[in-house]
Formats: C-alpha cells, structure tokens, sequence
C-alpha cells in the first residue's frame, strides 16, 4: 500500500553557463493519493524527469531543488540528512528507469541484481528476498519465473529485462514507484506486454505511482490523473478521462491533436504510373558469405517493393525487421548477396563507390538521430554547402543564396545558417538534415525513422513539411519507420517487414479492410490508443495460447513469425515455405491462411479498428 | 533577401573566438611558462650574458651569485648561458620528434580507421609490433648503429612515438566513423581523403592536441635519458638532458648547477600537461559524459 504524495510549490534550478541560475521546474504542486498513479507528461525540456527524480529528494549534477516542500507520508523528503535520503531510496521510493539494458550489471546474475537493494538495506534474509523476488517475476508474467533470475542481463530480451528493473523497485514494497518512460525504447508488441505487466502489479499492489512519459495515449492506459507541463510550469491537472476528452488549457489541446493520427498526403500530387524504384528479390545480410552464396547473418530475405514517381512507400517494421539495411542497400552503402534494384528503369549499380555522381545525387538518405546526422564541428551553412558543392558547383553569391533558399525551404530561420549543429533544437536540426537533403534536388528521399527521435509536436510539424515538399517538389519519400501511425500519415504504399521477410503489402486506402497478415494484426492493434480502457480490450485477444507446432528442422524459406503466431498450423507453417498471395486491392501477403481466416482473426477487435478511421 | 556577404563565418573562426576566454587560471600559468621557454629557445643566441665558451676565474661548481646567476658548471662556465643555449636542442628536437611522431600517427590512424578492413588489421599489427618493443632499446640500438646526430635523434623518437598517437586517433576516428554524418557523407560519394580531412578531423583535434603535448613530454624524456647516458646531443652543444649529466659531480656540494637543468626539464614538463589538462575543446568533450 502505498503513501499519500504531497509537492507544494517545488522549484528546481540549473546553473547557467553564466554563472546565474535559471529555473527549470517552476512552482509546482500536486498531491497523489494512496494507490493512485499520476502521469507527468510533457515534451522534452518540460521538466518531468527533474520532478521524478526531486521526488527522492536528488537532482541532477548542474541542478539544485531551490524550494517548496515534498512529503512522503509523514516524511519531508527535502530536509533529510544524506543518510536519511539514502535509506529512503532504498526502502520507500524506488525509480524504474528508461533503458533496463544500462541500468543492470552485465556481469551478474539477474537475481543477484533484484535482492541487492534488500541486502543493502538489510530488509530481509536472502533466501526470503529471493522467493519474494520470484514471486514478483511470476506476477511480472515473466516465463521460466523460477530460473529467469539465474540468467545474466544480456539472455533475457528487452522487455523482460525492463519487467525485471521493475521487480527489483518492487522488492521494498516501496510507498512511491517513479517510473521514467519505462516503455519508450521498447517495440510496440513487447511495449503492450510491458504495460500489462505494470498495470496488473501496480494494481493488487495498491501502488503509488508517478509514471513519467511523453507518450499521451500510454498515459491514457496506465495513470488516474495527468499533469501536463511545459517548459517547468505546471500547464493542467486532472482526472485521465477529463484531460483527454475534455482538456482546458491551449497547449494540452495542441498536445492531443499532435498525438491523434491524421492523413497527410491525400492531397499529393498526380505521380501517374513512372516507377522511380523497384527492388526485386533482394537479399541481402552482413558478415561472411558461406557456400551457398548466402551471407551468414541474413537481414533482408528475398524483399521486392516498387515505387512511383512522386509517391512515398512506407517500411515498416520493428527492430530487427531488416528496414535500416533496405535503405542502405537502396543508398549503396550495403551490398546485396542477390536480387536487383531498378532506378528509373535502369539496374542501379550495387555500392556507391561505383555509381556516377548523378545517381549518387539522385538518391539522399535523412536518418533518425538529427544529433548524429550534422557533422558536430561544422556550421549549418558549411554543412549545406557541400552538396551543392560537389553535384551543381555552385560558388560564392549563388552558394549563399541558395542555402538561405533551402533553410527558407525547410521552413528555418536564415540565422541558423552560421551556427553549429550544438546551437539548434531537435527539430531544427531535422530541418537541416533535411535541407541537406533537398540540396541535392534527388528524386527519392531514404527518411530511416525522421521523426522517431523528436517530441510529438516537433515530429507531426515535421511530417507536414514531407508532405508539404513532397507536393510542391514532387519528390519521392521510402519511409521507414516503427511507428504505424507515421507511416499511414505520410504513405501511400504499406510494406510491412518482420524479421527480413516482406509479410504484407498494402495501399493506404486498403488499410481499414484489407485482410492482415497475423503480424501485422498484431502490430496494428498493438500501438496504443488515445483512449482509457485500450489496454484491457486488447489483452485478451493477444494473450491466448499459441497452437502447439514442431521445431522446424531448419527455417530457411519458412515464415519469420512462426515463434509467435496465433494463426499457425501444425504440419503446414512449420514444413512449407507460405506462398505470396496477391488479394483484392492490390494486397499481398506472405501466409498460408486463406483471406478468410485472416479476416476472421481481426473480427475479435472488428470494434476498435472503426474508431480511429 | 539579405545580403549573402553577411552570413556565414566558418567554424574554425566561431571557435577561435572563444578560445582565449575558456582558459583557466592554472590552463594560463602553464600556457605563460611555456611561451617564456618557447621564447628563450627562439631567442636563445641574443640572450646569452656570458660567451657560451668562456670559463670563469670564480672556478668550478660556483653557487648562485650576481656574476653568475645560475653558478658554474664543471668547468667554470656560466649555467645559466649553457641553459639558454641547451634550450633550443631540448624543445626543438623533442617538438620536431613530437610533430613527425602526431603527423604519421594521425594521417595512419585516420587511414585505418576510414578504410578498416585489411589496411587497419595490416597497419594496426604492424605499428602494434613496434610498441612491444621497449623505446630506450630501439633508441639504443639505432643510434649504436649509426651514430648520434640530432636529425637521427628526431628520427628514432618519431619512430618510437608514432604507434601510439596512431591508437589513439585510430580509436577515436573509428568512433566518429560509425556516426550517421560519415554514412551520410559516403552515401553522398565523398572520397576516402574528404571524410578524414573534413568529417572527422575537426572532431577529434582535442584529443590530438592533448596527445601532442602527451607526446611531447614523452619525447622530451627519451631525448634528455638518452643525453644522460651520453647518447643523446653531442658535446660541446648541449641539452637539457647532457647538462645534467656534466654536472653529477656538483651533487654532493649541493650545487646548482646540477639541479638547475633537471628543474628546467621539470617546469616544461609541468607546463606543457597544465595545458593540455586545460584544452578548452578536450574539457568540453569531458564534461559531456
């Protein structure tokens, strides 16, 4: 059971590199009943992992809490002596952290990990912590619960191990859980088993939560009231159902519209039937290549996909799905071992060392980490004159003017031009990233996840200037991305990837009733919904036994997704390579089911697909 | 729109601004007495009080005195001349060992860390067989070989230093090779000399400049060990290192004049890693972690 949570006018200061302070958390106040968890959702630099972590009484190297009052219970957690704040992180409030991977120790068991902080605490003997700690796991829903702890970190998957920090915060039966973006770096079908896991424990725990996110529609399944914050002000505060359906202030407003899906390029331009790209039976893989010509770790397994002129296909899938390699393949930067890619009509030559200048300049990559992406130690203007350098030689005035003109383009302020990458916001930085680009004037655009690392406002602004380019440039986009919503947003085409095979091809306007590969299904009705109760409808459904197969003697041309399909058959998915079935509407998919037991397997949540059309 | 003339001063520029304002007091102490002996060491042949031959009639071993500042050596010359005129061999061969030594192992590590493949196992293995090899052996064994003179004296450090700048700058740039700019930049068909020269390079010149200095004082300790056991510079000029050398015998009058190269050698060394302790661009790179 937890502890009544009271904050009253907390303020938290950073020193600036001017010696002066500048609040970051600006008089903020709430209180969380027992048992009851409350969201702090905000962009980044709003201040709600500030407030996490001022919640055990620490802040951050550079920070300091300047005021206001913090009780747990009956503790003032801000006039604690340093040996009162450490006993109180031990026993009363434990942190669940974003990356699990960083937060455990390679070099010890799992189990050794989770019973620390009752050793260090001397909260009970080991043998008590360890039956506690496997209990924990089995209510986790983690598999093999009794011997999961006998593993080391790097045997047990990602969202196990986030399922596993969460055990560990739980073994001091802690008045306050404060989780900060737990399910963030997570694939959307292990995030919804995560979510189970959390909200089943937090609920017969009785647990006092703060759950730190920035993602609204996860909020919408796991907290009973939201804090919205901005910049470290506190914007709204109220009930989950209230905030979302109901919101009051302007900026929550603009928060849930940048969250609700929406289609972008219905108006694009007439693209007619030119194809610019067409990759056939691609493969393709790192490391050696073995007898058979195959290389050893096989990425991408016998992928075609086509794209018109002027249109934008989207790729899809989670990580290990193969999407990264298919860009660099079509961007020379990876060899495939078979297969053929087509620009305009013509066989593009594999690596970019033998490509001429202009199919080089064509063909531009824009990549996720807009951080990475722009060259630390170069201005913005250094950095968009170098493709204009090297395709079109321009020089001196014409040089300037055209990248005032792409900044101008990219809807950028021509003042960014003399500053380094370090002197920009995320967004901006994308911007430029993409302005870089557009300099090359390319035909087909690679955005390898553009939007996946920026705030769900920056990341919808950005979409909307795709597909503000992409109409008056008539530019083609392959969009990779994890996020389904992204891709439906942006696309026309659907190509859906698990594990190196292409399960499903499909238009956008077949989206709503084509039938669906059980991957797919899985994917689509796993990203979360803005809407309290999506979490419990879907659970059912994902959670049924999977029919019993044989291990397959050897997998190579057998479906990627038979380790975790409902829809598998005995004798059949695990012996025969599927066959690529073309259905009404231009779909296809990779399945032995017929269209009819596909269709039959998304009746059971028939419902919730007519809400978000 | 505005006049293009206005726009745009390149990074190098936007950064030398800064450059002196990022100094820390102790970053400045070092960066002053450095400069003093840089000068001293330009200026050395106009900075000498006595002729650099001439025995004085105090005798040998002479304490501090105003005729002689720094006493006498062993054989009653005036120190504080012999240090001056020690002091362009000492920092010149060490810097020349210091710059050949970071110039290969820069352009090497770089090379093998923007090609990879078999040229970085081939130069990684190779320059790896050279450091299992003890330094003052090599030197040794070079300079029995073919003698001293101050160009092989450069040589044989450069040599000797060479593998590990090159680890160094192979490592880093194997880091900044993964970066998406780089992929961004192949994907655009720059060649294998732009991404070094232009992508990673600026990256990295902190960490290369604190190895220079690392190096240099590397450098300086071979050379002035070398010149100890007799090998280093030849007689009648003199480094830092031979002064020494000469002068053991006043150690047990407690003379100055063997006290007072072995306390130069150690206020350069000093210098030299309080500033490369207080690079601002290598600091920035710290605190970020």
């Amino acid at each position: 059971m937890g502890a009544t949570v009271v904050v009253d006018d907390l303020r938290v200061v950073a020193r600036a590199a001017d010696g002066g302070e500048t609040a970051i958390v600006k008089d903020v106040s709430f209180r969380i009943e027992p048992g009851e968890v409350l969201a702090l959702i905000g962009e980044s630099g709003s201040g709600k992992t500030t407030i996490g972590l001022s919640l055990m009484g620490y802040a951050r190297r550079g920070c300091r809490i300047a005021g206001g009052t913090i009780r747990i219970g009956e503790t003032d957690v801000l006039s604690l002596t340093k040996t009162e704040r450490r006993d109180l992180r031990g026993r009363r409030v434990a942190y669940i952290a974003q990356s699990a991977a960083a937060s455990f120790d390679p070099s010890r068991t799992i189990m050794d990990q989770v019973v620390e902080t009752a050793h260090i605490h001397s909260l009970m003997p080991r043998a008590e912590a360890e039956r506690k700690a496997v209990a924990l796991f089995r209510e986790l829903a983690l598999p093999s619960f009794e011997t999961i702890g006998q593993r080391y970190p790097h045997q047990v998957s990602g969202g196990q191990l986030q399922r596993l920090m969460a055990a560990m915060a739980l073994m001091s039966d802690p008045d306050l859980v404060i989780l900060d973006e737990p399910t963030t770096a997570l694939d959307v079908t292990t995030q919804i088993e995560v979510l189970h896991a959390f909200r089943r424990v937090v609920r017969e725990h009785q647990t006092t939560a703060v759950y730190v996110t920035h993602d609204l529609a996860v909020v919408a399944q796991m907290a009973d009231r939201i804090l919205v914050l901005r910049d470290g002000a506190q914007r709204e505060i109220g009930a989950t159902t209230q905030i979302i359906d109901t919101p009051q202030d302007e900026y929550t407003r603009s928060l849930i519209a940048a969250a609700t899906p929406k289609a972008r390029a219905a108006d694009m331009a007439p693209g007619g039937e030119m194809p610019l790209l067409e990759i056939r039976h691609l493969v393709a893989g790192y490391g050696a290549i073995g007898k058979d010509g195959q290389p050893a770790a096989r990425v991408l397994d016998d992928v075609s996909l086509k794209l018109n002129r002027g249109q934008a296909v989207g790729v899809i899938g989670e990580s290990g799905s193969g999407k990264t390699t298919l860009a660099r393949v079509v961007a020379g930067l990876v060899a495939p071992a078979a297969g053929q890619v087509l620009f305009g009509g013509k066989p593009l030559p594999t690596l970019v060392a033998q490509r001429t200048l202009d199919e080089l300049r064509r063909i531009q990559i824009v990549f996720q980490m807009a951080d990475t992406a722009l060259n630390p130690a170069h201005t913005i203007a250094d950095i968009l004159a170098r493709p204009l350098q090297l395709y079109r030689g321009l020089k001196g005035d014409a040089l300037q003017r055209r990248i005032l003109q792409l900044l101008d383009l990219v809807q950028s302020p021509a003042s960014s031009a003399s500053r380094l990458p370090a002197g920009l916001s995320g967004g901006q930085k994308q911007r430029v990233n993409l302005a870089r680009a557009l300099a090359a004037e390319p035909d087909l655009i690679l955005c390898d996840e553009v939007t996946s690392a920026l705030d769900t406002v920056v990341g919808a602004a950005i979409l909307d200037l795709l597909a503000q380019l992409r109409r008056e440039l008539g530019v083609s986009y392959m969009f990779i991305s994890h996020d389904l919503n992204t891709v439906r947003a942006v696309c026309d085409d659907i190509v859906v990837l698990y594990a190196g095979q292409k399960v499903e091809a499909l238009g956008r306007d077949a989206f709503a009733r084509a039938a669906r590969h059980p991957y797919f299904h899985m994917l689509a009705t796993s990203v979360p919904e803005l809407r309290p109760g999506w979490l419990d409808e879907v659970g059912a459904a994902q959670r049924a036994a999977l029919p019993i197969v044989t291990a397959p003697a050897q997998r190579a041309g057998l479906c990627s997704f038979l380790d975790r399909c409902p829809l598998r058959v005995a004798g059949v998915c695990d012996k025969e390579t599927p066959p690529r079935r073309q259905l009404d509407g231009g779909v296809e998919v990779f399945c032995h089911r017929s269209s009819a037991d596909l269709v039959a397997l998304q009746k059971t949540s028939q419902a919730e697909e007519a809400a978000p059309a | 729109m505005s006049a293009p003339a206005l726009l745009v001063p390149s990074a190098p520029m936007v950064r030398r601004r800064k450059l002196l304002a990022e100094w820390n007091w102790s970053g400045k102490l070092g960066l002053a007495v450095l400069a003093i002996l840089v000068l001293v060491a330009l200026f050395a042949p106009w900075l000498q009080a006595h002729d650099l031959g001439e025995m004085s009639a105090a005798g040998v071993f002479q304490p501090m005195s105003t005729e002689h500042w720094l006493g006498t050596d062993y054989l009653g010359r005036d120190m504080l001349t012999r240090l001056i005129a020690g002091a362009p061999y000492t920092l010149g061969v060490a810097f020349a060992a210091t710059v050949l030594a970071c110039g290969f192992g820069a352009l090497l590590g770089l090379l093998a860390s923007v090609s990879g493949g078999w040229l970085d196992a081939a130069l990684s293995r190779t320059l790896d067989t050279l450091v299992s090899i003890p330094s003052k052996l090599l030197a040794l064994v070079i300079i029995a070989g073919f003698g001293s003179s101050t160009t092989l004296l450069v040589a044989t450090a450069a040599v000797v230093y060479t593998p590990g700048c090159y680890r160094i700058i192979r490592s880093l740039g194997v880091n900044i090779n993964a970066m998406d700019y780089v992929v961004v930049a192949r994907a655009r068909g720059e060649k294998r000399s732009y991404i070094m020269r232009r992508e990673i390079l600026p990256n990295i010149w902190g960490p290369l400049l604190a190895d220079m200095g690392l190096r240099f004082v590397y450098a300086l300790r071979l050379l002035a060990s070398l010149s100890f056991l007799g090998l280093g510079v030849q007689p009648p000029m003199a480094d830092w290192g031979s002064l020494v050398r000469e002068n053991l015998g006043a150690l047990p009058m407690g003379g100055v004049s063997v006290v007072a190269p072995a306390l130069a050698i150690a206020v350069l060394t000093i210098a030299v890693n309080l500033v490369i302790d207080n690079l601002p661009s290598a600091r920035i790179d710290g605190e970020k972690g």
